[in-house]
């Protein structure tokens, strides 16, 4: 039995317009959801801001009531058994706003500990434990509103795992940490799965989902567009390879030609500090570096590479078909 | 119930420490109280009753404070709780919303110690205020009976005022009257009979009154049972609104937004 179900989930919200003749606006966060998450399975939630991650997270943890569908947590109904669902599940919202800013940290914890009835001759050494796999040993003791924004963060996560849960609502953890602290929670994140925890993780970093992830649901306005391991997903939707090349000033024109190039899957442009690097993803039966290379006659042209599909290449072809 | 007492006096302990490390708050449930008593000294210095009314008038004073902590605190809480984005995480535990929420309208409750404390030792200090009590044990008896009561009082406008779009303002509303018709500066005699309803409801009416009786003479057994059958009925009414409150927040997704 998966460990987490949903069952064709859908939220709507209701915002009001207007000052003087208040319209009620609905928008559609989520438009039917489905998904299996197995016991001990980290899986992975990815897609656009807005394309309904918080929102379907909020609804599996208890904090929103569905629209419609259903969702059960270790086969307890998120609506009907919200208490039962509570008692077993953790959670952390990326980003530093939730923490009691007057008191220290291990007040903080301390707190939750008995609200989530971790028993009292515990609590300490669980307190102790969890301070020291986030690593905010030695500044427990100070008030929160000191903290940095990556150690409110670390907080957190360690709030979210005293009563020690079975399954784990990770939203955007590792946003906003330095790159060491991003790397430590990722080591932190992958011994959870390897104590048996099931876990479910939303990120906008694609090489953090490609690196923890055994499977991985893309969600684009509010429907799952795609759903696999991050291998199926790089050789299903990105079974060719990428051309990158340096360029400094390309025209909106080219990029469009580019695009309706035969064997073209998609193109996309980043801004680098001194020059843009244009990406074009091609089908694998084509070769395509010539062509590419030939609109861009009269472009002053830098760096050509080439390489493998990476999940991120995967996701912006998937997000940008739809 | 070893577990539900633990919960909640962790839960206290918790709250008290947030809202004593808010110089704001304790600066107010201590300084104003102060000017309170000391009017009130004036006025009653010319009167019939120096001594007695005095201490009178200073109990008076500190009942205000603790009321006046209950309404800002406990009224404006869950909003608070929302702008610091902690609601997401307190609505998301085990227990029932109730027995988070009480223990932080009681400790808004218990802040109002400071104003009793306060207004006695400053009257002590400046008034050389008489403070030995007719009945010592009642007294501190009727005292955490009021804070008591308060705080389940506190559970009902939490719950409440998080329901209202303009709760501020209803607080702010409802700070002078309550002190007027719950007898803390006046005696109720000289209130229209009409008030004399709304007297009876509310919690700080008894609880000044069991306080006072315990201080000066009287019998404190009536209004400190008052005190407690009317937590019972401000429980009883948390109860509800609490959980109605909470299945709206969840239906209408307001936990999160500030
Ligand atoms: N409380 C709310 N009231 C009204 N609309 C909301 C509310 N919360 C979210 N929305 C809307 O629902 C949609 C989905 O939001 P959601 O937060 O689930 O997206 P997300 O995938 O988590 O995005 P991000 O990557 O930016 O965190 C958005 O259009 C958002 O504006
Ligand atoms: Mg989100």
């Amino acid at each position: 039995m998966a460990v987490v179900e949903a069952h064709d989930l859908r939220r709507v919200y209701k915002t009001h317009t207007g000052t003087i003749r208040r319209r009620v606006k609905e928008i559609e966060a989520v438009r039917g959801v489905s998904f299996a998450i197995d016991k001990g399975e980290l899986f992975g939630l990815l897609g656009p801001n807005g394309a309904g991650k918080t929102t379907t997270i909020k609804m599996l943890i208890t904090l929103l009531i569905p629209t419609a569908g259903t969702a059960n947590v270790l086969g307890f109904d998120v609506v009907k058994d919200p208490r039962e669902v509570r008692k077993r599940i953790g959670y952390v919202f990326g980003g530093e706003r939730g923490v009691y800013e007057r008191l220290s940290g291990y007040d903080n914890l301390r707190y939750f500990a008995e609200l989530y009835g971790v028993p009292p001759k515990v609590q300490k050494a669980r307190i102790e434990e969890l301070l020291e796999l986030v690593g905010l040993k030695g500044r427990e003791h100070e008030r929160t509103e000191g903290y940095s924004r990556g150690m409110k963060q670390r907080l957190h996560v360690a709030r979210g795992l005293l009563h020690d849960p079975e399954v784990v609502f990770l939203d955007e953890p590792t946003i906003g940490l330095d790159p060491v602290g991003a790397r430590e929670l990722r080591a932190t994140i992958g011994t959870l799965t390897s104590a048996g925890k099931t876990i479910l993780l939303t990120t906008h970093y694609m090489f953090e989902a490609d690196a923890l992830c055994d499977r991985i649901a893309v969600i684009s306005q509010g429907e799952i567009v795609a759903e696999g391991t991050p291998a199926q997903l790089k050789s299903r939707v990105a079974s060719g390879a990428v051309t990158e090349v340096e360029v400094f000033g390309i025209p909106d024109e080219t990029v469009e030609r580019l695009r309706s190039l035969e064997g073209v899957m998609s193109v996309w442009v980043e801004e680098r500090e001194q020059a843009q690097v244009l990406s074009v993803q091609t089908r694998a039966d084509v070769q395509l570096t010539a062509a590419i290379l030939g609109h861009l006659n009269g472009s002053n042209v830098g760096r050509v590479s080439h390489r493998e599909p990476t999940l991120e290449d995967a996701y912006v072809a998937l997000v940008e078909g739809e | 119930m070893s577990q539900a007492f633990r919960l909640f006096w962790t839960g206290w302990v918790f709250n008290v420490k947030n809202l004593t490390m808010s110089g704001f708050f304790i600066l107010n449930a201590t300084i104003s109280p102060i000017f309170f008593a000391t009017i009130a000294h004036y006025m009653f210095a010319s009167g019939a009753r120096p001594g007695s009314g005095l201490v009178y008038a200073s109990l008076g004073a500190g009942m205000m404070g603790i009321w006046s902590s209950v309404l800002f605190g406990s009224g404006g809480l869950i909003q608070w709780q929302r702008w610091q984005g902690t609601l997401e995480y307190v609505i998301g535990v085990p227990p029932r919303l109730i027995v988070v929420v009480l223990p932080m309208t009681v400790a808004t409750a218990s802040i109002g110690l400071y104003s009793i404390a306060s207004t006695l030792l400053w009257g002590r200090i400046i008034f050389g205020l008489p403070l030995d009590f007719v009945h010592p044990a009642w007294f501190v008896v009727a005292l955490v009976g009021s804070i008591v009561s308060l705080g389940l009082l506190g559970l009902v406008l939490s719950s409440t005022f998080v329901l209202l779009r303009n709760a501020n303002s209803l607080s702010n509303l409802l700070e002078y009257p309550v002190w007027l018709v719950t007898g803390l500066l006046i005696s109720l005699s000289l209130l229209p009979g009409w008030t004399r309803p709304i007297s009876w409801v509310l919690a700080p009416t008894w609880g000044i009154r069991g306080i006072r009786y315990a201080a000066l003479g009287g019998d404190p057994v009536f209004p400190i049972v008052m005190c407690a059958a009317l937590g019972l009925i401000y429980l009883a009414i948390g109860h509800y609104t609490l959980g109605y409150f909470e299945v709206r927040a969840r239906k209408s997704a307001t936990l999160a937004l500030r």
